[in-house]
């Protein structure tokens, strides 16, 4: 889950009172015209790199965004998340296992080294190494040579030439090629490796932006200027002159500068004004699913949790919940109810999985299953549902446990932790009491990462130890299909699966929400809830 | 004068470790690991975890922590922030504009404070004096995270006369919608305190002596009432400049202002101890300085109040 900025619960509230007390600006009506100036600069929000922009060591949003402006990988995401070879010419594979990569003549880095295919392994192999713990270092896990507990090369990359690598996977993926968009795939040139620290304040890249000076572009906390690569020729090429990007630490202000045009884009929506963005940006408000999944998960070391009555009781739960009713009221339609464990802006996703019917309001169902549970054994003390409180997840607990409280006719109660440090140590030490906020942003887009990495025996963000032979046999099934319509099909069955275990209680995938001034047109939000940059036209 | 002042500066030693130590201590013993929540939901691999603590010492006990940033300070080597950037850098640039927006607010609260209190003072029961009475309690009640949206609003939205949020650079004309609001609440204080101390003073046997003497009424109330009037409002400014520093919190959020206070509220959610304590050290002292400049303030203004050995 890519670590959002923490906001301020209390003053957004204070904000949406302030704006209905002195009534609310609509935005103007003007036509924009649909060429715009090729040399005007947009100005968009974002927060400030967690880390230096090193794109192995970059997966979190407000640095992912930079970085995927300045470099192009092998491949890049349309709008709906299919993939567009950027420097790849080829990526080919007879065995899912080997993988043959042909590169694009042509190429260049904006300091004029060519980019070849050392420019992408000396990358890799960087990211990969051990001892330079690097962020994204599990991304290439599943490339020969991977190890997690000693420095090691990559050996299963094969440099033929200049424009020609292969790649040899430890297991066979058939959806490879839809991870190579992301930020940890992307080329260095060589003085990248000579000076690491120096490259990540100034990164050099081939993409379709690069600084806007050698030194100073980045003002730390306070925002980066990107302007256009005159080199770049590959499919993102911008029909604008540049991006302003400025840090905000609250959206609340990022808001206001859009609402006075003092920023061109706004990729998200501050609380205090979902109620009132659509009517404040009537041409421009985007509401649109997102690849960002949230539910909350239950673990199987509480007493009653666990086997077959732990399988009853989260099926009660989970039809206890009226997602409708809660995603209207408390985020005013800004998240949409969860049907699957992935996202609906995926290739793959259903809203029809067999068994998928428990994810649907059924209070008579719940209370039935939850007297079955009650059978085995019956139920004593009171539920809860741990969350951080610098994180806005008060509003929606206290309802889902209301609604769980309801129906069920149990205690129920919202179990607050400061920081989501605290509420992560008592997680990753299996000390919770109850249910705990769990959630997903996609890093590239494919049913494969919404599963893996969460519910497959022993991966690492499978907190609560969820193990399946069945899951993972299936999941494993699927990475070796031949083709990518088969592997979705399995990446299904797997879903029903867990369907079945409810290993989390699925809720509801983010909505991408988002704003733009009257200066700017053809602001288009892709799968990954980051605006297409390149295609923003202004003036 | 000068050995209460250098001994007042010798105090400042004990005070800077003392203070530095239970902050340390209190981030330290914030429950979670800042490393491990760095990552989010998304943990890398234990031995890249293991890694990047030991680059923060996190992996030491909290007094081999405590020592190593204190041997650092030595050196000038504040720590890193956990993007690692030197901490001496992020103070650099966050320190200038908290202060800058700090004196504004001072200025402000200091100069109408004491001009609209001074006058509601000689005035006492006219329709001057209710109105700011009534002005002050409002500014007093209201919290000054909703005076800040309901001003920035105006002003940036509905009217367009400034920019709703600072720039960068953070120039001192931005800076004056923010340093009002940051200065609303001591701004009202002050104005009663300056009210209810000029009304004493009125009714003072300097005064009446003074008047006795036949100096003119402008001479009186300048120099006499004013004057004395003037003490518990250095007071309440020295202790104040403290309170801006730290209460810039809320405003610096609404204006996206990259001050101090966000800086702080961001290193403590993060766990970051040492960003946190330079910090922190940074303002006792200039807290312990305001206070030291207001007791000398205090004799300057009070002949009676003397400083012996």
């Amino acid at each position: 889950m890519k670590r959002s900025r923490i906001g301020m619960g209390a003053i957004a509230l204070v904000a949406a009172s302030a704006l209905a007390l002195t009534g609310c600006a609509a935005g103007d009506d003007e036509a924009s015209s649909p060429s715009g100036d090729t040399s005007a600069i947009v100005s968009t929000n974002g927060s400030e790199p967690q880390n230096p922009l090193i794109t192995t060591n970059t997966t979190e949003t407000g640095g992912g965004k930079i970085a995927t402006s300045l470099f192009a990988g092998l491949v890049s995401y349309d709008a709906d998340g299919a993939i567009e070879n950027e420097v790849a010419e080829s990526i080919e594979s007879d065995d899912a296992t080997t993988w043959n990569v042909t590169l694009e003549e042509g190429w260049t880095f904006t300091n004029g080294e060519p980019v070849t295919s050392q420019s992408f392994v000396d990358a890799w192999n960087y990211g990969a190494k051990l001892s330079n713990a690097q962020s994204a270092s599990y991304f290439f896990d599943n490339i020969v040579g991977y190890n997690a507990e000693a420095d090691s090369e990559l050996t299963g990359i094969t440099v033929e030439d200049d424009t020609h690598f292969t790649v040899e996977l430890i297991a066979p993926e058939a959806d490879w090629p839809l991870r190579l968009g992301y930020t940890a795939y992307m080329p260095w040139p060589t003085v990248a490796l000579e000076d690491i620290e120096a490259f990540g304040e100034n990164p050099i890249g081939n993409g379709p932006y690069m600084l806007a000076e050698e030194e100073g572009s980045w003002n730390h906390e306070v925002g980066i200027s990107l302007v256009t690569n005159p080199d770049y020729d590959g499919v993102r090429k911008p029909v604008n002159g540049g991006l302003e990007i400025k840090f905000y630490t609250d959206l609340d202000g990022a808001y206001a500068d859009v609402q006075s045009g003092n920023l061109d884009v706004l990729d998200a929506v501050p609380d205090s004004a979902f109620e009132t963005f659509e009517s404040d940006f009537p041409d421009s408000a985007v509401n649109q699913p997102a690849a960002i999944f949230q539910g909350f998960n239950m673990p199987y070391y509480l007493e009653h949790w666990s086997g077959e009555e732990g399988k009853l009781r989260r099926a009660a739960l989970s039809m206890s919940i009226d997602r409708e009713q809660i995603t209207d009221v408390i985020f005013q339609g800004t998240r949409t109810p969860a049907t699957d464990f992935t996202s609906p802006v995926l290739d793959g996703y259903s809203d029809s999985l067999e068994g998928s019917e428990v994810l649907e309001f059924n209070p008579e169902e719940a209370k039935k299953l939850w007297a079955e549970a009650d059978k085995i054994s019956p139920y004593t003390g009171t539920f809860d549902i741990a969350y951080n409180s610098d994180g806005g997840h008060q509003a929606w607990v206290d309802a889902v446990i209301n609604s769980v409280k309801n129906t069920l006719g149990i205690e129920a109660t919202g179990k607050a932790y400061p920081t989501f440090a605290a509420a992560l140590a008592d997680r990753d030490a299996n000390k919770l009491t109850g249910g705990t906020r769990a959630g997903w942003q996609g890093d590239y887009p494919s049913l494969y990462n919404f599963l893996a990495p969460l519910y497959t025996t022993g991966a690492g963000s499978n907190y609560e130890d969820y193990s399946s032979e069945e899951f993972d046999s299936t999941l494993a099934e699927g990475t070796k299909a031949s083709t990518v319509e088969d592997a979705i099909a399995k990446y299904q069955d797997a879903q029903e699966i867990l369907l079945e275990d409810l290993p989390t209680i699925p809720l509801w995938y983010s909505n991408v929400v988002g704003v733009s001034a009257d200066t700017v047109s053809n602001v288009t939000f892709g799968w990954d809830s980051v605006p297409l940059y390149f295609a923003i036209t202004k003036g | 004068m000068l050995w209460y002042t250098g001994k007042r500066i010798l105090q400042m030693i004990p005070v800077f470790f003392g203070a530095t130590f239970l902050i340390y201590f209190m981030v330290f013993a914030l429950p979670g690991d800042p490393i491990a929540a760095l990552y989010g939901d998304r943990p890398p691999t234990e031995a890249v975890l293991e890694q990047v603590r030991a680059r923060y010492n996190l992996d030491q006990p909290f007094i081999v922590q405590y020592l190593l940033y204190i041997g650092g300070l030595f050196t000038g080597d504040f720590g890193t922030t956990f993007s690692g950037r030197p901490v001496t850098d992020v103070m650099a640039a966050a320190f200038p504009i908290t202060f800058r927006l700090a004196m504004l607010a001072l200025l402000f609260e200091a100069f109408f404070g004491v001009l609209v209190g001074f006058i509601a003072g000689l005035r006492k029961g006219k329709l001057f004096d209710a109105s700011a009475l009534v002005v002050s309690l409002l500014l007093i009640s209201v919290p000054t995270f909703v005076i800040g949206f309901i001003l920035q609003y105006l002003f940036g939205v509905q009217w367009g006369l400034v920019r709703p949020t600072v720039s960068g650079e953070a120039p001192w004309s931005e800076l004056v919608l923010p340093a009002v609001v940051l200065a609303s609440v001591s701004f009202a204080y002050i104005v009663r305190l300056t009210r209810a101390s000029v009304s004493d003073n009125l009714s003072a046997d300097f005064v009446r002596t003074a008047t006795a003497k036949g100096l003119s009424r402008r001479r009186v109330v300048t120099v006499h009432v004013l004057r004395n009037s003037l003490v518990p409002v250095v007071a309440f400014l020295g202790v104040d400049l403290g309170a801006l520093m730290v209460g810039a919190i809320v405003t610096e959020g609404i204006f996206n202002i990259n001050g101090v206070g966000g800086t702080v509220y961001k290193a403590i959610t993060l766990g970051e101890g040492p960003t946190v304590v330079s910090f922190i050290a940074v303002m006792v002292i200039i807290f312990v300085l305001a206070n030291l400049l207001v007791d000398l303030l205090y004799a300057a203004l009070d002949p009676r109040i003397r400083y012996a050995k």
